[in-house]
């Protein structure tokens, strides 16, 4: 670990430097495995936020009874040293090919999602639907207030507003997809991330505007156990 | 609650690419209940069931199991009549 971002109260970015990493490709992760003294290992995976040939980073959230999350977000230092297997995934994975993309994400299922924007050519379209319950949750605010040409950002606040807030305040449900989405004949490719409910209701809404179930590559992670 | 437990074979491949030494998310599969063919990622993966329970996403039939237990791992393919690997 080579440094660290307080994104939010519950999310850091960890920067790495790993031996031997042959880089990936934007919407992979890797696997983080710690071991405990008496030999007790605990492995988990998490997004890698970084775009190639950029310091390779992961950002995690905190979670409360989680084995690993906890230490990487609260303990972690430059220095420390833990195996990382990775990169890994070569379904969730986007290849720029000059269609549109619309990335969709809920939580820190926004992370992969860094990732592709953050490759982004500059001339492939791009928007991101990024679902938060609180402004005070949103992972990479101050980036995504600049974000890079050709890349549009929808945000939607599910708990709590802020004063004269103008994006969306409601869960993602068809009405909300229809007015973000790249109509069905661009045929965008498609990233959905987030927790299994988030990521099916997602998925199922696009579905129903039209878009073919297989253009809608989904990741789900789970609630516990991080 | 079990609909939170449910993930996809995204989950899982790190413990694919260790167990067959390739990526696998990408790697279409056919189940041998119904006979649908999906991309191991397009999966219903149960991480704690115990062990990984990994279902088809039609029929919710159990394509594969893996257990691992310190040096072993049991891995039951009954479930999968054919991958398609990368040559």
């Amino acid at each position: 670990m080579t440094g660290a971002i307080e994104e939010t109260s519950r999310v850091r970015t960890l920067v790495l430097d790993a031996d031997g990493w042959p880089g990936h490709r934007p919407g992979q992760h890797l696997d983080v495995r710690l071991t405990a003294e008496g030999g007790y290992q605990a492995e988990r995976s998490y997004s890698i936020a970084s775009a190639p040939g950029e310091p390779l980073a992961i950002t995690v959230e905190r979670l409360e009874d989680g084995e690993v999350s906890p230490y990487l977000v609260d303990e972690a230092h430059e220095g420390d040293q833990f195996e990382v297997r990775g990169p890994i995934g070569g379904y969730f994975v986007w290849e720029d090919d000059g269609r549109p993309a619309f990335l969709v994400g809920g939580g820190s299922g926004v992370v992969p999602l860094m990732a592709m924007i953050r490759s982004s050519s500059g001339t492939t379209p791009m928007r991101l639907l990024y679902s938060s319950r609180t402004y005070e949750d949103l992972i990479y605010r101050k980036e995504l207030e600049t974000p890079p040409a050709q890349v549009e950002i929808f945000y939607t606040l599910t708990r709590e507003q802020p004063p004269g807030w103008s994006g969306y305040s409601r869960r993602i449900d068809d009405e909300l997809l229809r007015e973000v989405a790249w109509p069905a004949a661009e045929q965008p490719h498609v990233f959905v991330c987030g927790s299994t409910r988030f990521v099916d209701a997602a998925a199922d809404g696009l579905v129903r505007l039209g878009y073919d179930p297989h253009w809608v590559r989904t990741e789900r992670f789970g609630a516990t156990g991080g | 609650m079990a609909e939170d437990r449910r993930l996809d074979g995204n989950a899982i491949g790190g413990v694919l690419l260790e167990l067959f030494g390739t990526e696998m998310t990408d790697v279409p599969g056919a189940c041998a209940h119904c006979g649908a063919h999906e991309q191991m990622a397009v999966t219903d993966v149960y991480l704690d069931a115990p062990g990984i329970v990994v279902r088809c996403r039609h029929c919710e039939g159990v394509l594969l199991r893996i257990v691992r237990s310190g040096e072993r791992t049991w891995l039951d393919l009954s479930g999968l009549s054919s991958i398609e690997l990368p040559a």
